[in-house]
């Protein structure tokens, strides 16, 4: 491809699910309009939800989902040596996602919850950068198919990569929507990293914090806030814990 | 400026053919919160039943309608090793209803900002033009501050301004434009009568004040405070999220970025309202931050609204509308920053031993 006196490679792409439910990659065969042009711009190596198409040379490596079982831990490693460029695609590879509620039950009974007799053999949840360094993340469930537009549109002509730093409340005021606060609340919005539209907010939903925490967040104050409203701890509890992408904070909290 | 007054239900007549034949924008509830009030917004209307001509206040400025949140600035297309730049400063027609004193201020100020500088915005003149603001006075709500910047009252920036005087609207109409509009709808010269209902009216406004913030000598005192602990009082509270700036009828600062198209054939420049409360606003290219600390961004808007723009332009840019103070989670409002800020002078000026006596 040229263009402005330039020239541009496609990205030698593969696109890998590991525990998840394939939503993210889904998105990537979304937003018909841009299609063939956003396909333009992409050599596709291994992807099987949109071709049967197969081949271990790719540079850049989409990975979906967490890693739950010890053969996705060596498929993995794997992956990590060929990528140039390994993406923690979604909100499971990033931070362990809705898979991660297992985590806070023992191993022993959770495999009888839900496997009874025919149990199978399973690890405790883990994000993809427990196990391999990970280059670029893009977070969301699902992931923003105009957000990977945007990145996929960067890396092929060499521009720095970037995601939103501020939080959903920005994008939510943008659309004039009513705080879910005062309508009583708990929203997520205020410590979740924004680029989402705040599409679960101006459908009256709360933020939920797919999107892991905004940059340099005022955590304290925003448990302080939630306190002090006399809102639900257990709601509160819930919500942070519901894509696991506040480990890192509820950690700290004494 | 000419006067006439309205009976209401041919106001309601007037209004009624203005929004059925424009593009047009009024306030409307569009949520009631826990304690079962109503919420009210600056929200596209078709019909006068659509308007809540009573509303208190709407919880986000009407600023966006001459600065969009997100605004495109210019599209470029690519031919070969070159590349053409298209820009449009075309506005549609808009007429906006209801806007408070506060509000029209709020659009003074930002013609001064924007209009009146070195380096007018096409852009944001296009759209000024081309909307039509009809104001319309109100008792305050108990948290308002207006007055405390004479933003209370407003005599110039709008086309046409309505006070209810009870059973009448009484009207200053400050455009040629709202005149001849006018001209089809009955309206009479302002009696003896209803001038004196109009005094009460502003009388009644004005006293029903019960927030008053001291703002004057703000931007000495903000300077003499830069380094107080009041600011990493409040910045410990700040949440970073950028509400504040986003309901704030005068912050305009905003980001721009470039993009290419997904076809690589074009790009676009975009620009987005953004905050000094956002933690990357001051960062410079190589990454250094110019003020990592809450506190820090958190005083910078305080300076810009108070300090900044009242020593270049003499008047500070906060017009007392309080949607700030309203909108924080956290509770960070201006009356009790500011407040803050004097007692600390205040109450450091006790320990100040006296000066000698001259001999």
């Amino acid at each position: 491809m040229n263009q402005q006196g330039m020239h541009f490679e496609k990205l030698k792409i593969a696109s890998f699910d590991f525990t998840c439910c394939e939503g993210c990659q889904l998105q990537l065969a979304n937003n018909e309009s841009s299609l063939p042009a956003f396909f333009e711009l992409l050599d596709v190596h291994a992807f099987r939800e949109i071709s049967s198409e197969k081949h271990d040379d790719y540079d850049i490596a989409l990975v979906e989902g967490s890693i739950s079982r010890s053969d996705e831990i060596d498929r993995l490693l794997a992956i990590r040596k060929q990528a140039k460029i390994l993406v923690a695609f979604g909100t499971c590879a990033c931070f362990g996602g809705v898979n991660s509620l297992k985590n806070r039950i023992p191993i022993e009974e959770s495999v009888v919850e839900v496997y009874g007799e025919l149990q199978v053999e399973t690890l405790p949840v883990r994000k993809i950068s427990d196990i391999v360094q990970v280059d670029i993340s893009i977070p969301g469930c699902p992931v923003a198919k105009e957000e990977v537009e945007r990145i996929v549109v960067s890396l092929v002509t060499g521009s720095k990569v970037n995601l939103p730093k501020y939080p959903v409340c920005v994008e939510c005021k943008q659309q004039i929507n009513t705080c879910l606060f005062d309508l009583g609340e708990i929203c997520l919005g205020s410590i979740t990293r924004a680029g989402c539209s705040a599409v679960c907010t101006s459908g009256k939903t709360p933020c939920l914090g797919c999107r892991g925490p905004a940059e340099d967040i005022n955590f304290p104050a925003f448990m302080e806030m939630v306190r002090e409203r006399g809102l639900s701890e257990s709601d509160l509890r819930e919500k942070l814990d519901f894509h696991n992408a506040f480990e890192t904070y509820r950690n700290d909290e004494t | 400026m000419i006067y006439k007054v309205i009976s209401k239900s041919e106001f309601r007549k007037f209004i009624d053919a203005l929004v059925r034949q424009n593009t047009s924008f009024g306030p409307r509830q569009v949520d009631r919160n826990t304690a079962d009030e109503p919420i009210y917004q600056f929200m596209p209307v078709s019909s006068v039943d659509d308007i809540e001509f009573d509303y208190t206040l709407t919880t986000s400025s009407a600023k966006h309608f001459f600065l969009p949140f997100r605004d495109q600035l210019s599209r470029f297309s690519f031919q070969n090793s070159d590349f053409e730049q298209h820009v449009a400063y075309e506005a549609d027609p808009v007429v906006l209803i209801g806007l408070r004193p506060c509000d029209i201020s709020a659009l003074n100020i930002l013609d001064d900002v924007l209009l009146n500088g070195r380096y007018p915005s096409p852009y944001y003149l296009a759209k000024r033009k081309n909307t039509f603001v009809i104001g319309m006075d109100h008792l305050p709500l108990p948290d308002c501050f207006c007055k405390s910047l004479a933003h209370h009252t407003v005599s110039t920036g709008f086309n046409l301004f309505c006070s209810d005087i009870g059973e009448k609207y009484y009207l200053s109409i400050n455009s040629s434009k709202a005149f001849t509009y006018l001209e089809e709808f009955q309206t009479e010269e302002p009696s003896c009568e209803d001038n004196c209902l109009m005094t009460r009216r502003r009388k009644l406004i004005s006293e029903s004040f019960r927030t008053e913030v001291d703002v004057t000598s703000l931007p000495s005192i903000l300077d003499i405070e830069f380094e107080s602990p009041v600011w990493d009082k409040w910045g410990a509270k700040c949440l970073n999220c950028g509400t504040c700036a986003m309901v704030c009828p005068t912050c305009y600062c905003y980001s721009v970025d470039e993009h290419f198209d997904i076809d690589l054939k074009g790009a676009s420049r975009n620009r987005q309202l953004y905050s000094c409360n956002l933690v990357d606003f001051a960062v410079v290219a190589g990454g250094h931050n110019f003020r990592p600390k809450n506190g820090d961004r958190l005083k910078y808007r305080y300076y810009h609204q108070h300090r900044g723009f009242a020593e270049n332009a003499n008047q500070q840019i906060c017009v007392g509308c309080n949607r700030c103070g309203r909108a924080c989670l956290t509770g960070i409002n201006p009356k009790a920053v500011i407040n803050d800020l004097r007692m600390e002078k205040e109450s450091c000026m006790t320990c100040v031993s006296p000066s000698p006596d001259r001999t």
